[in-house]
């Protein structure tokens, strides 16, 4: 069974139709590329995963419960959504890291907070973990240092360290390297192909066509609120069927 | 002369620092019930809120405080505010709040407002409720954001209070008024501007000693 169910998802904002209707599935510990142009609602859709928009229709399953349903119009409560957002984890373009604590307390705030409401005292384990996660993202001697202090890609780096202390099931990310400089984004992209390797399951929504094609198992091209194609990345980079995702990627390979 | 004259002003400073201290323990709260309520989805209470804070700001503080003080007495019949040094004070203080409370209210707002909706969204897919986004993520960036123009308004407040002289409110420019008559020397009444710098002097360096604290994040 797949890990995430993700069936007819609809999103309009007012007028505007942004995902027209949107089905997919991954499994376990696989990494999914989604590309396409801007406006052809990626970041719209990662969002909707993560409860931060809420779709007009469809559903979401992850392991097979139910975490959204267009066709419930029943009011979820805040708590109720808060436990279901944390299947997922997501990591934004622009790092969003909160600038008055430090590297490390980035990541430990949100755990330690998890903790002190369900009454587990392990604040040292918490710390521990981060520490283990800012040494996996090479900056074990910026653990006191805050955001400020640091280049972007240090900082999408503590982001990423931010969003694995909490364990999601699926770790989104949302153009992970586009507010960086070109050479700030290797570093950042090393990372996450790191966490591919070792079968980390995301969903990555970049515009870093190569990194797509190497990282992912699965590749997903969006164009206008549709999923036009997807399959293995030698499917849709080498062998597209159809004619606006040749369109795309000759646009890329232009560059 | 001189140290009669300055223990008169000292006494007269007395109720400028209370009535000072006094407005900010209650408006700076009530800028923030006033905020909240200006900015609520309750489309009357916040029509009713920011109807309030445009009289408030867009007229003068020195008519608020006659409003306020016979205001009730023409309306009503009856002074509410009670006889004496007493009831001036109360009714310059509850001036003071009420114009104090709208101005904090306004940049408490801006402050909120300032605060990028990332990192909100940020608290939001970690999983901390609406609560704990103030507490632990938005609250100190927004202290730090506003102690700039409220340090500012802290500072004027101290001079505003000079106009509660206007109600009779025994204040230092009052005390100092006084020798004209009684001692036909006017140099009492230059010498309360001494008062006033010495004061604001200290909140200016209290205010960037809070500044300093909060620098080590931007």
């Amino acid at each position: 069974m797949a890990l995430l169910e993700v069936n007819n998802i609809k999103k309009s904002f007012g007028k505007t139709e942004v995902l027209k209707d949107i089905s997919f599935s991954m499994e376990k510990g696989e990494a999914v590329s989604i590309i396409g142009s801007s406006g052809s609602g990626k970041t719209t859709l990662l969002r909707c995963l993560n409860f931060l928009e809420t779709p007009d229709a469809g559903t979401i399953r992850v392991g097979g419960e139910v975490l959204f349903d267009g066709s419930d119009k029943t009011r979820k409560s805040d708590e109720e959504i808060r436990r279901r957002r944390l299947h997922f984890g997501l990591v934004f373009q622009n790092f969003n890291l909160f600038p008055q604590y430090t590297a490390l307390e980035n990541i430990t705030l949100a755990p330690k907070l998890a903790a002190k409401a369900a009454g587990v005292k392990n604040d040292e384990q918490i710390v521990e973990t981060a520490r283990s996660l800012l040494a996996q993202m090479g900056l074990s001697n910026r653990a006191d240092n805050y955001p400020h202090q640091l280049s972007g890609g240090q900082q999408q780096r503590v982001a990423i360290a931010r969003a694995l202390a909490l364990h999601p099931d699926i770790l989104c990310f949302d153009e992970p390297t586009s507010a960086l400089d070109p050479e700030l984004t290797g570093e950042v992209l090393r990372v996450i192909r790191e966490l591919a390797e070792n079968h980390t399951t995301m969903i990555i929504v970049t515009h870093e066509m190569k990194f797509a094609h190497d990282v992912a198992d699965k590749v997903i091209f969006m164009d206008d609120g549709y999923i036009l194609e997807q399959g293995t990345p030698e499917d849709v980079f080498e062998h597209p069927h159809e004619e606006r995702t040749r369109q795309f990627l000759s646009s890329y390979s232009k560059k | 002369m001189l140290g009669e004259v300055t223990l008169a002003l000292l006494e007269g400073f007395w109720i400028t620092f209370k009535l000072f201290a006094l407005t900010l323990v209650f408006a700076l709260p009530l800028g923030l019930v006033i905020c909240f309520a200006a900015a609520s989805r309750f489309k009357v209470l916040s029509a009713v809120m920011n109807f309030i804070i445009w009289i408030i700001r867009g007229t003068p503080l020195l008519l608020q405080l006659l409003i306020v003080y016979y205001g009730p007495g023409i309306l009503l019949g009856s002074n509410i505010w009670g006889g004496g040094d007493a009831g001036r004070f109360t009714a310059a203080l509850v001036s003071f709040v009420i114009n104090y409370a709208c101005y904090f209210a306004v940049i408490y707002r801006g402050g909120i407002q300032s605060v990028p909706q990332g990192q909100y969204e940020a608290g939001k897919v970690l999983g901390l409720n609406n609560h704990q986004i103030f507490r632990k993520i938005v609250l100190l960036q927004v202290i730090k954001r506003i102690i700039p123009p409220i340090s500012n308004e802290i500072i004027t407040l101290v001079k505003d209070t000079s106009l509660a002289r206007v109600i009779a409110v025994y204040e230092v420019i009052w005390a100092g008024q006084t020798f004209i008559k009684s001692a036909g020397i006017i140099w009492p009444l230059f010498y309360t501007g001494v008062f006033y710098l010495v004061f604001s002097a200290f909140l200016t360096w209290l205010f960037n000693h809070i500044e300093k604290k909060l620098s080590y994040f931007e």
